[in-house]
């Protein structure tokens, strides 16, 4: 059982990373820039888990800034797949551009 | 000024203690001669007016200090500028020559003409009593300074009858025709006028205008006010004593001029004397220099001199054995004529007299009277003494006065002897005596009881005076003080032939505060005519009282010792905020470290991608706009860095508005240019 089970494992994450390889380019992009963010919150948490919350202002300005970071990509490579198309945005903008530029506006 | 103002202190504070003291007058003594130089001598050596350097000058005169040589030379200065000046006003001019007749600083024949000239034009033509007072006062001045001076005045009677014109019926004067108010001062300045034109006159003023005036004396007597111990004085609103002096001076120089033969009665001419006496030193210049010159004139008149008598001290010392000396003199301390001084009574306190008629010796050496020998029946205490002066009239050329009789208190003072002293503690309900100790109050004695809260303490002595009988002192007091500092004071009563207390401590356990232990014995007996007052530790008394009841007061605070109050207090160690635990410097740059690694990891992804940089625009214009598009960015950047490090945010809000409105302009160019190559590209 274990050697199916492990099987299917890779089974499946051989399918899985075929798949995002077929993304486009952009999206991979954004896809990294929203693991950086996140992996550099993480480590602050453990850094604040090891040492002490003593500063805790700066421990939250640091996590939630990279959160607010990463949610805000997310949301950016919501609006710019092309294959979401249940994602009618009712943004006044409609292009590519103007996305953008919501985007960084926001950041 | 500040001489003043403290000589005014102290001479209150004398006057405070004299007047304690003021049943006997005193004559005129050295303390009033230190106080005069003290109010009369200015620091700078000179008066701030004539008026006020006259009383000075006169003031110290009379009581005989001579410090006309610091004092002269600015004063006299003074005085020159007066008396040659033809615009000085009458008061001016009079002032200066009283000041003048003091000091000497021009005499002889070196007679001021328009002086002269001009107190004469002012008697004839003035209309108020102060103008009469000054011009007919500076003439009589004149004449006794300058020699070869032919002064009279011109129409004598008419100046004395306008003079007299002012006068009321009452006895007092008016200062103007047209004004009505009057007063007894007004009056002492109009005799001394009238004195001075009937000196002046050529020849005799009409008996009959001199009668009215003395008539006029002997009503301004009824004014004479009156106190208790038997004082006169006259009242006024310039205040008893400016009033009474000048009343006296004016009544002096009126009596002075043979023509007039003025007589006063004796009794009220002593009472005002003894009013002089009576106010003590004064405080106030005015004030002084009116009862020293009301004195001297008292002193030296033609009606009656008084004479005082004044005793140096009024306790006679009954161990001692010194005899009890009396005074007398005339109020300025000058000798008195030969006389005899009789102690008519020695009254004691119960009323009954003890001495009768008895003759003092009379001390040449001293010139006091003295009494030695005291009767047998002569006990401590209170007593009145009546004094007699008996006057040899015939021998004297002056008519003296005294009183009829002076009554001096007196207190006899002697060793009072205690006997039977002794303390007991006693059984409460049978009353037998459990201990029982003899007491020598001359020594600290080391006696030592103890009892506890059912039985009582009793003290008994027996104090009597030199001559047997049974003595009450005014002080009898016995003190319990426990360890803790707490104090009771009982009294000690006398009735009968002993003085015994009873403390029954049953009924005082409440008012010791229920506190057992050691208590300390202390006796106080006391008492003015006790030359052996004493105040003796008997011992120790260890108290046993029951425990104290949760409602009972507790006994009161003592005072803490006023050192340890006031006295430095422990020093403040400041203890600062403990900083927080910081982590060890080497780990937070580890994990500074490990957070440039995502970043580097994404860069690393990028260029895995196949990230470029190939829609770069190329054209110069438009290349230029995008390079400062991204520099701008990388500016905004490296201003979040020097945020982080060293700025603070006004500063970098600041900065960062500008670079945002610079980036607003770039950034909407490079993306103008890029819609349009991707433009170009699709219609391309």
């Amino acid at each position: 059982m274990v050697k199916s089970t492990s099987k299917d494992a890779q089974d499946l994450f051989r399918s899985l990373h075929s798949a995002y390889s077929a993304t486009p380019t952009n999206l991979k992009i954004i896809d990294m820039y929203v693991v950086f963010a996140v992996f550099t919150a993480l480590i602050q948490v453990a850094y604040m888990a090891l040492v002490g919350s003593f500063p805790f202002n700066s421990f939250l300005s640091g996590v939630l800034s990279c959160v607010g970071t990463a949610v805000l990509a997310v949301c950016l490579r919501i609006q710019v797949n092309k294959e979401n198309k249940e994602f009618k945005c009712k943004t006044i903008v409609t292009n590519l551009g103007g996305i953008v530029a919501m985007f960084v506006i926001a950041v | 000024m500040m001489a003043r103002g403290l000589a005014r202190f102290l001479v209150s504070l004398l006057l405070v203690a004299i007047c304690n003291a003021a049943s006997v007058s005193q004559p005129i003594s050295d303390s009033h001669r230190s106080a005069a130089l003290d109010v009369f001598v200015p620091l700078d050596g000179s008066y701030k007016s004539l008026e006020e350097a006259y009383e000075a000058l006169r003031s110290l005169e009379i009581l005989g200090i001579d410090k006309k040589s610091d004092l002269s030379s600015g004063t006299c200065e003074n005085v020159v500028k007066v008396l040659g000046s033809p615009s000085s006003a009458l008061k001016d001019v009079f002032y200066a020559l009283s000041v003048n007749g003091i000091l000497k600083c021009k005499s002889g024949d070196d007679v001021p003409k328009d002086v002269v000239s001009k107190l004469q034009a002012g008697a004839k033509d003035a209309k108020l009593l102060l103008d009469f007072y000054y011009s007919i006062r500076g003439l009589v001045l004149v004449k006794e300074q300058f020699s070869g001076t032919d002064l009279t005045l011109g129409d004598a009677e008419a100046i004395f009858r306008s003079v007299k014109a002012l006068s009321q019926s009452d006895g007092r004067w008016r200062y103007s025709s047209n004004n009505a108010e009057s007063s007894t001062f007004a009056a002492g300045l109009a005799f001394e006028t009238l004195a001075g034109v009937i000196s002046l006159a050529p020849s005799e003023i009409d008996q009959s205008l001199i009668q009215t005036v003395k008539t006029g004396i002997l009503k301004l007597f009824d004014s004479l006010r009156k106190y208790d111990d038997g004082t006169f004085y006259f009242d006024g609103s310039e205040g008893p004593i400016s009033t009474t002096a000048s009343v006296i001076r004016g009544l002096t120089s009126f009596a002075a001029s043979e023509s007039t033969g003025l007589n006063l009665p004796g009794d009220k001419i002593v009472g005002l004397a003894k009013f002089f006496l009576g106010v003590g030193i004064p405080g106030d210049a005015k004030d002084f220099f009116n009862q020293i010159d009301a004195l001297a004139s008292l002193e030296d008149n033609r009606f009656s001199v008084p004479l005082i008598l004044s005793l140096p001290s009024t306790v006679i010392s009954l161990t001692k054995k010194e005899p009890l000396k009396v005074k007398v003199s005339t109020v300025l301390g000058s000798k008195a004529p030969a006389l005899g001084v009789k102690l008519a009574q020695a009254l004691n306190s119960k009323g009954s007299s003890v001495i009768n008629n008895q003759e003092l010796k009379f001390d040449a050496d001293s010139a006091t009277y003295f009494l030695d020998s005291f009767p047998k029946n002569f006990d401590v205490g209170k007593y009145t003494f009546v004094f007699e002066i008996l006057l040899d009239e015939s021998a004297n050329e002056k008519a003296y006065i005294t009183e009829a009789q002076t009554k001096v208190p007196i207190a006899a003072t002697g060793a009072i002897s205690i006997e039977n002293a002794e303390i007991a503690v006693l059984d409460s309900d049978v009353g037998s005596v459990e201990s029982q100790k003899k007491l020598d109050l001359t020594k600290d004695g080391g006696v030592s009881l103890s009892a506890n809260h059912l039985q009582k303490l009793r003290l008994s002595f027996q104090l009597t005076t030199p001559l047997g009988l049974v003595f009450k002192p005014h002080q009898a007091f016995l003190k319990l003080k426990h360890e803790s500092q707490v104090e009771h004071i009982f009294l000690v009563k006398t009735s009968g032939k002993k003085a015994e207390l009873v403390l029954d401590f049953l009924g005082l356990v409440e008012k010791l505060y229920y506190l057992s232990g050691k208590y300390e014995i202390q006796l106080t007996i006391g008492d003015a005519s006790m030359e052996n007052s004493l105040l003796s530790n008997i011992g120790h008394i260890e108290l046993d009282l029951p425990e104290r009841p949760e409602k009972a007061p507790l006994p009161p605070l003592q005072p803490t010792d006023p050192y340890s109050r006031y006295g430095p207090k422990a020093e403040i160690s400041h203890i600062f905020r403990i900083p927080e635990k910081l982590p060890a410097k080497q780990l937070s740059l580890i994990f500074l470290g490990l957070i440039v690694l995502p970043f580097i990891a994404f860069l690393i992804g990028l260029t895995r991608l196949g990230v470029n940089i190939k829609s770069f625009p190329s054209s110069v214009g438009a290349a230029t706009s995008a390079l400062l598009f991204h520099g701008g960015i990388g500016a905004v950047l490296l201003l979040y860095v020097l945020f982080w490090l060293k700025l603070d945010l006004f500063t970098t809000l600041k900065a960062l508005s500008l670079l945002g409105v610079f980036l607003l302009f770039v950034g909407h160019r490079t993306l103008s240019n890029l819609a349009a190559a991707s433009n170009k590209l699709k219609s391309a």
